[in-house]
């Protein structure tokens, strides 16, 4: 098959998956979504004989543009634009978790620095504040106190870009020192990890050692519930341990496995290809019977 | 091998490169992109943006 790749950067992760398609033989088209265009009216000639697209952009808003273009033209992409729009954002991802029953963090939003400062003094110290778009941790507060609550709004009402100003609080959740990241394929895990720190950020971009998790079955099904909510897809499933339980903070759309890769012995790229071939199938059979 | 366009060092490159890589100069720590691989060029890569993740 001819799997387009669209990438801003070639990372580890978008290396092991290239390795295993072209291991397979599949021809594999690299798309830079920096210098492609997408043009409303139709699809370029170059992406004519594509059979299925994996979206691997670093930027969010490319990412959502162009997930959108691809459903426009009718090829399939992996994720899809509705799970990235929900991913993407860390409201929506909120949201959808909410409205599926997923246990999630007590989350608030507010759009000014009084009304957010009313929400971090109900949550009580320590709370969190995070930026609705951004990832590996970036950008993330801890609050403490009074004091620091009010700087930190201050910051970011007066030099942030307009989505700072949509303060998104939430409870501080007292993890084991560690989250674990679950990767999954439609809801199914195909591997995970424990993500450890001293620090109370456990974002292996920040660090934090890992190490191989095994689920339980409570866990497996939050998992598929979670992807569930956002609309499935290769997801990065975060959950953390409640002490009886589990929480599930976040999902990622675009989610990095090297790490993963490197904790677990599963054959991640492998598996996730295996999906990737499935998918295709499916897209089409389904273009097929329709065709018919 | 080719040069850090950055401080001049020489990088050596491994064999499976691929267009759209960041490899670190371990001489000044710049990230620099690769562009092209047959022979490989090297560019700074670009800064991070706010709105990177996963």
């Amino acid at each position: 098959m001819q799997v387009g790749l669209l990438y801003s950067r070639i990372r580890k992760d978008e290396k092991l998956l290239l390795s295993e398609l072209r291991d397979r033989d599949h021809e594999v088209e690299k798309i830079d979504v920096r210098k492609q265009t997408f043009d409303i009216s139709g699809a370029p000639d170059s992406f004519a004989d594509l059979d299925i697209v994996i979206d691997r952009c670093l930027a969010t808003s490319r990412s959502l543009y162009a997930t959108k273009f691809f459903e426009a033209y009718d090829i399939p992409i992996i994720n899809s634009n509705e799970t990235a729009d929900i991913c993407a954002d860390k409201v929506k991802n909120s949201l959808a978790l909410e409205a599926a029953g997923v246990p999630t963090p007590e989350t608030t939003v507010a759009f000014t620095k009084d009304s957010a400062l009313e929400a971090i003094e109900k949550f009580g110290y320590p709370c969190v504040l995070k930026p609705v778009v951004g990832s590996w941790g970036r950008l993330m507060a801890k609050i403490d106190s009074r004091d620091a609550a009010e700087a930190i709004l201050e910051h970011k009402a007066t030099l942030g870009h307009y989505e700072h100003k949509v303060f998104y609080v939430q409870e501080f959740v007292e993890k084991p020192g560690r989250d674990i990241r679950v990767l999954a394929i439609d809801g199914e895990p195909v591997a995970a990890m424990a993500r450890s720190s001293d620090h109370w950020l456990t974002n292996a971009a920040k660090g934090a050692e890992t190490d191989v998790f095994e689920l339980d079955e409570e866990a497996k099904a939050l998992v598929e519930d979670a992807s569930d909510a956002v609309g499935g897809g290769l997801l990065g499933v975060d959950l953390m341990e409640t002490g009886d339980s589990y929480t599930v903070h976040e999902v990622n759309h675009t989610v990095e496995f090297k790490a993963l890769d490197s904790a677990v012995e599963t054959d991640v790229a492998g598996t996730v290809v295996d999906w990737i071939e499935r998918k295709a199938v499916a897209a089409s059979d389904a273009e097929l019977e329709v065709t018919v | 091998m080719t040069e850090c366009v950055e401080c001049g060092a020489d990088i050596a490159l491994h064999d499976d490169l691929e267009v759209g890589e960041i490899v670190d100069c371990t001489t000044c720590g710049a990230e620099l992109e690769v562009v092209d691989t047959a022979p490989p060029v090297l560019e700074r890569a670009p800064e991070l943006e706010e709105d990177w993740g996963e």
